[in-house]
């Protein structure tokens, strides 16, 4: 890695040489003076290769610095350390980042040259004040039945992939980005791509993917990769964030962010709590990873009177499957809903595997009904809900009595359920529904049900769509 | 004023986050409010060892060095009560937003800004009392007329003995304006303004305490039937991600019929503080027919604004709301989510480095949340008035797992547990509060107000319901073994029952125009038609008709669309539901009865 060429005042900068000790990816500098807390490092090792650091505690003695780089190789007498004076900050222009790659703190990794037109930006952003935002409202559709149809995405969504490993979340990822289209206006718009200990194939199949669909020129690619160093994934979103925020608010565009894969984000920060010696809380995460991924998740919305958008699609992979897993837990206490993956549904062949039962999304109710998407929308969604729920209950009853000894009520539940897989959930990868086909799809399928099982919408509904949809089946 | 010497001024010597030490310790003392280097970041002391003094600050801590300078302001962190918090959305140490906007624009920064309260802004003062009368504090000086729908009581500040001597006459005024002045026994004058200033960690003084009696109505069936709350009142909702807690704690917000709504948003999402600050000012009050906004004050310390902010902010809600209980008002104090603050404290707690007690958590976990909660309380105020504090806090296990440190302990000080279910959540029936895990102290507390408000059977009622649907849990046990085909009628009727208190009485939608919100009268005639039509179906089982009968009468259709189809307060329609359930369940046992209508 080339060192980054500094343009930071340099009397705020000082140098020492020499670490008191080497713990982890932790250094720890004694006898400095005129350090701030959090201010970027720079650490030169003996053979004369530059690693970034960051300040974590700071004394009057003493300072304990993250190496995003990792330490092995630093030796403790000969490594000099310096001090910028300044926060973590990157320079991005819009001419200058997008259709290009970065690694994952920012430095060009395509040959080009590295962004200098513009002011360097604090990679940690700052909180939007609530007062200043607007609400989400704006519908986007994706093409993808289980989303429009029951957990709508909309523009300035924080909405994640609970995956596990080996699940197509990369393929469902894919897929929104190509179909991803907003009703109401056609806005200039930017895919900001951020890789954190991903394979070199996942994230080529992205670039790929981009290239195919023709938007390469409207993304920006910030890799830390599965042999990249481990602390480094612990900026790398942050970079993409900033990169994402100025092109929203500063540039109007609509941006959706990728960002994958957290569980390796997470990981990363655990290993640096561990070794600060802290006191985990659950599962030897840190207690303040909630308050560490909120920094994350919080960046995306819209602002009044900014026509840009920050939508975060972030994909994570739960340990062993589990959604009570510290990681998926604490992101689905932050995010707007999450889409949750299901090996089960998985192995029937089903794609996207979708389960909506654990999935949702929070701001639906506002992008939904009557002059946004059909007024029918949250009635159909709930009673498919409903009729879903109760129809996995009679799948378990029947593998106890059998599906013969079933009711003639449970016997139709339990062709819903192969129904609802078979024709809602699944669909093809270039398979791009528009939210009315999805929508009377639903319908096809809850009539399937004796009409007084149909609870959760009205005898209009009922007369209005379910009884097209019969006309629809018989043509 | 003196001048500061060196010496006199601690200095920053060690920086981690939030926490800061500055030393010398002496020169500050526990719980004072301090400043922080020119920035004048917002900090408070929380540990005096030896001469290191702990500071937690409010505010981002990064560029921060040590041999920055600390200006103690010796004065505990407190909040300013006065005219101008209604309406207004603070963060968790009471900077106003809106202003802070202003200043700053669509982001956040750090530093200090402006008062909590206008200083600008003219209030219309009316004197309620004459000179020469004796004062003390608590004792209501004037009004203002704050919103359409609130008038603020000016009370006499903390400390304030003596003989009113000067009070001014009606007119406007400013904050800066002095409104009265009172001399003490000593003779020394004391100028009094319309605000005045509270440690936000001492709970106000009140002359007694009564037993809560009143519900405190929301409107949400499963709440004010099954478990209500009363005013003055604590409740807790505990719930995984995704199962309701936000939402309900919007629906109580918007419908609670309490006078003033304090909401705090602590360590959760901005948009949903937008949420409310965009429904708000077009919603209306159903009781004043007033804007909900004008009765609202909102505390908003987002998940990715300073931790320590967010530890404060339950804090500076729970003194807002109890400043208006000491103007004899009901209030009821929104926390979203307690969990986030218990974190908060867990995670200072750490930097200090001091020994955990469960799952990370400081062992003073219990004794702050009993010492929030028993804020609550319907009191005599010092004023002779009436006025309570209803608490109501979300909590969020981790992995919705109730045995975790936070819902334990929080479960000890709560009267009212509205346990939110994830399964129920996940077949989208809402709200998601599990009828078998909740619970109410106050059901007996209330039932003599529903009895004169309803019905003297209101209580026999509600327990019938509740009866049936623990029936039902047992039945189901069995129904997951054998299918509903396998229950005799007697018992498939206590499952039918069931579900039409479940489908037709306790779901709820809170996105839905008419059923959002459910004035008592119409609560209990539900319910009322549902139990009707169960006890009739006793009948027909009696009778030995296929139970099936029962449930395609016609009637059944209107008792499932009731909740919908009958608004506001009528009640015609629900005694037309009763009489047809009479007649048509009558129809049936008559023809059962005449064998040749069997073929
Ligand atoms: N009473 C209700 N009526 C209708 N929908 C509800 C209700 N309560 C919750 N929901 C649905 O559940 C979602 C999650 O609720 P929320 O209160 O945000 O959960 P939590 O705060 O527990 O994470 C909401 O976005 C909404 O779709
Ligand atoms: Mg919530």
């Amino acid at each position: 890695m080339k060192p980054e060429t500094l343009r930071h005042d340099h009397d705020l900068q000082v140098e020492f040489v020499g670490l008191s000790r080497i713990q982890g990816p932790l250094v720890v500098i004694e006898g400095i003076r005129d350090v701030g807390f959090g201010e970027r490092v720079e650490i030169v090792t003996s053979t004369g290769d530059t690693r970034q650091g960051r300040v974590l505690a700071i004394s009057r003695q003493a300072a304990v610095v993250e190496v995003f780089h990792g330490t092995s190789g630093l030796d403790q007498e000969r490594t000099r350390v310096r001090f910028l004076g300044r926060p973590f900050e990157i320079i991005v222009s819009k001419d200058e980042i997008l259709g290009r790659i970065f690694s994952g703190l920012g430095m060009p990794l395509d040959g080009g040259p590295a962004p200098f037109q513009g002011e360097p930006r604090n990679v940690n952003g700052l909180p939007i004040n609530p007062v200043a935002r607007a609400y989400p409202e704006d519908f986007i559709q994706t093409g993808i039945s289980t989303i429009d149809g029951m957990n709508t995405l909309v523009r300035g969504q924080k909405l994640p992939i609970f995956s596990g490993s080996g699940l197509p979340h990369n393929d469902l990822a894919m897929q929104i980005v190509r179909q991803a289209r907003i009703l109401s206006e056609e806005t200039s718009f930017a895919i900001i791509f951020a890789a954190m200990g991903v394979r070199h194939d996942e994230a080529e199949a992205f670039r790929r993917n981009f290239e195919e669909s023709g938007v390469l020129n409207n993304v920006a690619m910030f890799l830390n990769l599965a042999d990249d160093p481990a602390v480094e994934r612990l900026i790398a979103p942050r970079v993409a964030l900033t990169a994402a925020e100025y092109l929203a608010f500063e540039e109007d565009m609509h941006v959706l962010v990728i960002l994958t894969d957290m569980t390796n984000y997470c990981e990363a920060l655990r290993e640096v709590a561990t070794s600060k010696g802290e006191v985990p809380s659950r599962k030897g995460y840190p207690g303040y990873l909630y308050s560490d991924l909120a920094s994350i998740y919080e960046r995306a919305g819209r602002i009044h009177g900014r026509k840009g958008s920050v939508t975060q699609i972030p994909i994570l992979t739960m340990p062993d499957d589990d959604i009570t897993h510290p990681i998926p837990d604490l992101t689905g206490y932050i995010t707007e809903g999450q889409i949750v993956l299901d090996r089960e549904l998985f192995r029937k062949g089903i794609y996207p595997p979708v389960n909506v039962l654990p999935s949702l999304s929070r701001l639906m109710s506002d992008g939904i009904g009557e002059g946004k998407t059909r007024e029918d929308h949250r009635n159909i969604s709930s009673q498919l809900y409903a009729a879903y729920a109760k129809s996995k209950q009679v799948e378990r009853l029947a593998s106890i009595v059998g599906e013969e000894d079933l009711s003639v009520v449970d016997k139709k539940y339990f062709a819903f359920s192969r129904e609802f897989e078979k024709r809602f959930v699944h669909q093809g990868r270039d398979e791009n529904r528009s939210i009315s086909e999805t929508l009377d799809l639903g319908w096809d399928l809850v009539m399937m049900l004796p009409e007084s099982e149909l609870v959760r919408v009205t005898p209009q509904e009922i007369e209005k769509y379910g009884k097209a949809s019969h006309t629809r089946n018989q043509e | 004023m003196s001048l500061l010497h060196d010496e006199q001024t601690p200095i920053v010597s060690y920086v981690s986050g939030p926490v800061v030490k500055a030393e010398p310790g002496h020169l500050l003392s526990m719980n004072e409010m301090v400043e922080v280097g020119e920035e004048r970041l917002v900090g408070e002391v929380i540990g005096l060892d030896g001469n290191t003094a702990t500071i937690q600050v409010y505010e981002d801590t990064t560029g921060l060095r040590p041999g920055t300078k600390v200006f103690g302001q010796r004065m505990n962190l407190f909040v300013e009560l006065g005219p101008g918090l209604i309406g207004q959305i603070f963060d968790g140490i009471q900077r106003p937003l809106d202003f802070l906007k202003e200043k700053w624009g669509d982001f956040i920064r750090r530093g200090k800004t402006v008062a909590a309260l206008s200083r600008e802004k003219v209030w219309e003062f009316v004197p309620a009392l004459e000179p020469g009368v004796q004062i003390g504090p608590g004792m209501v000086l004037g009004t203002v007329k704050e919103t359409e729908a609130i008038v603020h009581k000016v009370l006499a500040p903390p400390g304030c003995h003596g003989t009113l001597k000067v009070i001014a006459p009606k007119g406007r005024y400013t904050l800066e304006d002095v409104i009265a002045e009172v001399e003490g026994p000593s003779g020394r004058v004391e100028k009094i303004k319309m605000f005045h200033r509270w440690p936000v960690r001492v709970s106000r003084p009140y002359r007694k305490r009564f037993m809560p009696s009143v519900p405190l109505l929301t409107g949400q069936r499963v709440i004010d039937t099954f478990f209500p709350i009363a005013k003055g009142g604590t409740a807790a909702i505990p719930g995984g991600f995704g199962t309701g807690k936000t939402v309900t704690q919007h629906q109580l917000s918007k419908w609670a019929d309490a006078d003033i709504i304090i909401y705090i948003g602590c360590g959760e999402r901005g948009n949903e503080m937008t949420g409310v600050l965009t429904d708000f000012p077009r919603l209306l009050d159903p009781r004043t027919k007033r804007p909900l906004i004008e009765r609202t004050v909102l505390i908003a310390n987002t998940s990715d604004m300073p931790v320590a902010a967010r530890e404060a902010s339950i804090y500076t809600g729970i003194t807002m709301a109890e400043y208006f209980r000491d103007q004899g008002y009901d209030v009821a104090l929104m926390a979203d989510s307690t969990s986030r603050w218990a974190e908060a404290l867990r995670e200072i707690s750490g930097r200090l480095e001091e020994m955990p007690a469960e799952e990370g958590f400081p062992a003073y976990l219990a004794s702050r949340l009993a010492a929030f909660y028993e804020r609550a309380g319907r009191v005599e105020t010092l004023s002779g008035e009436k006025g309570s504090v209803s608490l109501i806090g979300a909590v969020s296990p981790p992995g919705g797992d109730f045995s975790e440190p936070v819902t334990m302990h929080t479960k000890r000080f709560v009267q009212c547990f509205w346990a939110l279910d994830k399964e129920l959540a996940s077949a989208r029936y809402f709200p998601a509060i599990n009828y078998l895990e909740s619970y109410s102290a106050y059901i007996s507390a209330v039932s003599s107000w529903w009895e004169e408000k309803t019905s003297a059977e209101w209580k026999k009622l509600r327990d019938d319901a509740v009866e049936i649907l623990q029936e039902d849990a047992k039945l189901q046990n069995i129904v997951k073994l054998l299918g509903e085909d396998a229950l005799p009628d007697d018992q498939r009727m206590i499952i039918e029952g069931a579900k039409l208190i479940k489908n037709d009485f306790l779901q709820q939608s809170a996105f839905d125009p008419v059923d959002t919100y459910c004035q008592p009268i119409k609560q209990y005639y539900l319910l009322k038609v549902i139990m009707h039509f169960v006890d009739r179906m006793r009948d027909v089982v009696m009778a030995r008709i296929p139970l099936f009968r029962a449930m395609n009468l016609p009637v059944v259709e209107k008792i499932h669309r009731a909740k919908y189809s009958i608004e506001g307060e009528e009640v015609e329609p629900f005694l037309k539901i009763l009489e047809e359930t009479d007649q048509q369940i009558e129809e049936l046992l008559k023809r059962s009865r005449e064998p040749e209508n069997e073929a």
